[in-house]
């Protein structure tokens, strides 16, 4: 190992550092939509990182063509509640929640410009990875149901955050329960 | 056009140095438990070494202590302080319980450069087993020091040392996520890749210049391709849905991934400029966590296929799928041993997550780790130790093993939870 090829690498290395980090940076800027997971339970207690990043609040009511008092963030409205919880390592839809997918089901079959995104979760135990793949499991299973209720394969995209946002930071079944689930995330919010 | 590259580049440079990950991100690494027969070696500092403010032979100690094998004896009290392998007297050695002396000498050399000479002796046989020479900036002692170690360690030991590898890991401190590589000895972290969303599944390229992650940044995972040489970043796969748990084949040509685009979770191959994604199982249910084996033929996966996640091999020549593990109801995390005689791979009992390792040939299993949440494992290139991600009090850690389960460390970081290691390759 010679002096000069040590010193570039390590110089390559700094610049690479640099640059990852600019990049980082940028990427950084969500895209125009907001972060947020509307939940019809409080904020996560102090270290729960169940909403992401940008903090943010309020009922932006874009990308869909309701007028005052859009359903979907009326808490008197079925639509405003946005999560189904599921049972350690099963994606198997409860009976308790068919009302509530039903419901999103049939508003965006009668709403064809509104798209939602079905984030699936699970508790932190296993690996990461098998969990980013249940947490999958658990959105398509909803998404299917709200097929059938008339939603259009185009207005659905599933995703997984397998066990990386969490909505509890315990350690305990009761945190686990809440951490096994799919939040719906309308565009826009 | 040149100088202002070079201007440009000290200047992000300098703009580097903010972002470096510092001691906040830095490894302290304790060995809790050691191997069954360790072998007793004095290293005696180097003459001359006391006038270099980079202490070299305590790098080679330190190396050849961390991995458990060797217990140090101590140097002290024998006059002269041998310096050269024909001034070690080997009844001085064996008088002190040592089977192995590490002598040497730094000698300047022009241009501040010096020379280091070492030689490591056989004690009981007063033998010389390696004798080598590096010339060096004083700069540069860490890196011989580890080299140093690498020898000592093949030649008394058999296997190749990967004290000069480089490990890879992610930290997460409240909000923010880094993805960290340092020396194997947690020394010098440097970040690659900074977040406010969460980074997953690091895996090196085998010629360890670039790493493959999955980052959530988003909103949704995403596999990402970052030069460690050139600091650029690249995107591998973003397709509908999700995109995870990279892994390079041994060739470098193709990376096997999870790609959610067909509904599900299912391994593709794809080249590393993101084209050419080829699905390669047909069977419904969940397909994860490929994992080339070392000759590039098969590759073992996690599935859920038979109703439960278990660990099956794809040999890619013929397309058949075989499942590898059939106890307990969970046997995930698939990683082969670089000899490809084996895998190590994490299972569930009762409420624990343990690491264990199962030999292709005999079939046997066996428990290697006994904490409650053990989870990626990742196997140094010779084999002989496995990272491991693993939580103490309430914190991510990371923690180590010996294949045959014996020698333990522990790993942590100040003020950060670590999580998701993964060890670089032999460099050549």
């Amino acid at each position: 190992m010679s002096k000069q090829h040590l010193a570039t690498s390590r110089f390559g290395l700094w610049t690479g550092i640099a640059l990852a980090a600019l990049l980082a940076a940028c990427q950084q800027n969500p895209p125009a939509e907001k972060a947020a997971t509307v939940e019809e339970r409080s904020v996560t207690p102090g270290g729960g990182t169940g909403a992401t990043t940008s903090g943010t609040t309020g009922a932006n009511v874009a990308g869909t063509n309701t007028g005052q008092g859009n359903p979907l963030h009326d808490p008197r409205s079925i639509l405003s509640k946005r999560s189904v919880f599921f049972d350690f390592d099963s994606y198997a839809v409860k009976d308790d929640y068919r009302p509530l997918i039903d419901a999103h089901g049939k508003y965006l079959q009668a709403n064809r410009s509104a798209r939602m995104t079905i984030q699936g979760n699970c508790d932190e135990r296993g690996s990461r990875e098998y969990n980013i793949a249940l947490g999958q499991r658990r959105a398509d299973a909803v998404k299917r149901m709200m097929l059938l209720d008339g939603a259009t394969d185009a207005q659905i995209e599933t995703v997984s955050f397998g066990k990386e946002k969490p909505r509890n930071a315990g350690h305990d079944e009761g945190a686990w329960a809440e951490n096994r689930r799919d939040d719906f995330v309308y565009a826009g919010e | 056009m040149i100088v202002l590259h070079r201007f440009a580049s000290l200047l992000l440079a300098a703009f580097a140095l903010t972002f470096a990950a510092g001691a906040r991100a830095q490894l302290t690494i304790e060995i809790i438990g050691g191997g069954g027969t360790a072998i007793p070696i004095a290293i005696v500092p180097f003459a001359g070494e006391a006038t270099y403010p980079y202490p070299l032979t305590e790098i080679v100690a330190a190396d050849l202590n961390r991995s458990g094998l060797f217990r140090l004896v101590d140097p002290s009290g024998v006059n002269p302080r041998p310096a050269r392998a024909e001034d070690v007297r080997a009844g001085d050695w064996t008088a002190r319980g040592a089977d192995a002396v590490v002598v040497g000498n730094i000698t300047p050399q022009s241009e501040g450069r010096v020379e280091v000479r070492f030689f490591l002796v056989d004690a009981v046989k007063s033998t010389q087993l390696a004798g080598l020479s590096y010339v060096v900036a004083p700069s540069q002692f860490r890196a011989t020091a580890h080299q140093i170690a690498d020898v000592i360690y093949e030649k008394l030991t058999g296997d190749r040392g990967v004290f000069s590898t480089r490990i890879a890991y992610i930290t997460k401190q409240g909000p923010r996520y880094e993805l960290v590589v340092a020396d194997a000895d947690g020394y010098n972290p440097q970040s690659i890749v900074t977040s406010n969303e969460p980074l997953l599944s690091p895996s090196w390229s085998p010629d360890g210049t670039r790493i493959a992650y999955v980052s959530l940044e988003n909103r949704k995972p995403v596999i990402y391709i970052q030069s460690l040489t050139t600091g650029k970043r690249q995107l591998l796969a973003n397709f509908r849905g999700s995109n995870s748990a990279p892994n390079w084949s041994p060739d470098g040509r193709r990376l096997a991934v999870t790609l959610s685009l067909d509904g599900g979770s299912h391994i593709f191959l794809i080249n590393p400029d993101g084209s050419g994604a080829q699905r390669i199982m047909t069977a419904p249910g969940i397909d994860t966590e490929p994992n080339f084996s070392p000759d590039g033929k098969s590759i073992l996966f996690t599935s859920d296929r038979g109703g439960s996640p278990q660990i099956y091999r794809y040999t890619l020549a013929s397309g058949t799928v075989e499942r590898m593990t059939f106890d307990g109801n969970y046997n995930v995390s698939p990683r082969h041993l670089p000899d490809g005689k084996g895998f190590v791979f994490v299972r569930q009992d009762g409420r624990r997550f343990n690491l264990a390792i199962e030999d292709f040939a005999t079939r046997q299993v066996q428990v290697l780790t006994q904490g409650d949440l053990d989870e990626s494992p990742s196997i140094a290139p010779n084999g002989k130790l496995i990272l491991y991600a693993s939580e103490n009090g309430g914190r991510g850690i990371l923690a180590a093993v010996s294949s045959d389960g014996r020698v333990k460390q522990r790993l942590t970081a100040a003020a950060s939870d670590v999580r998701e290691p993964a060890w670089g390759p032999l460099t050549k």
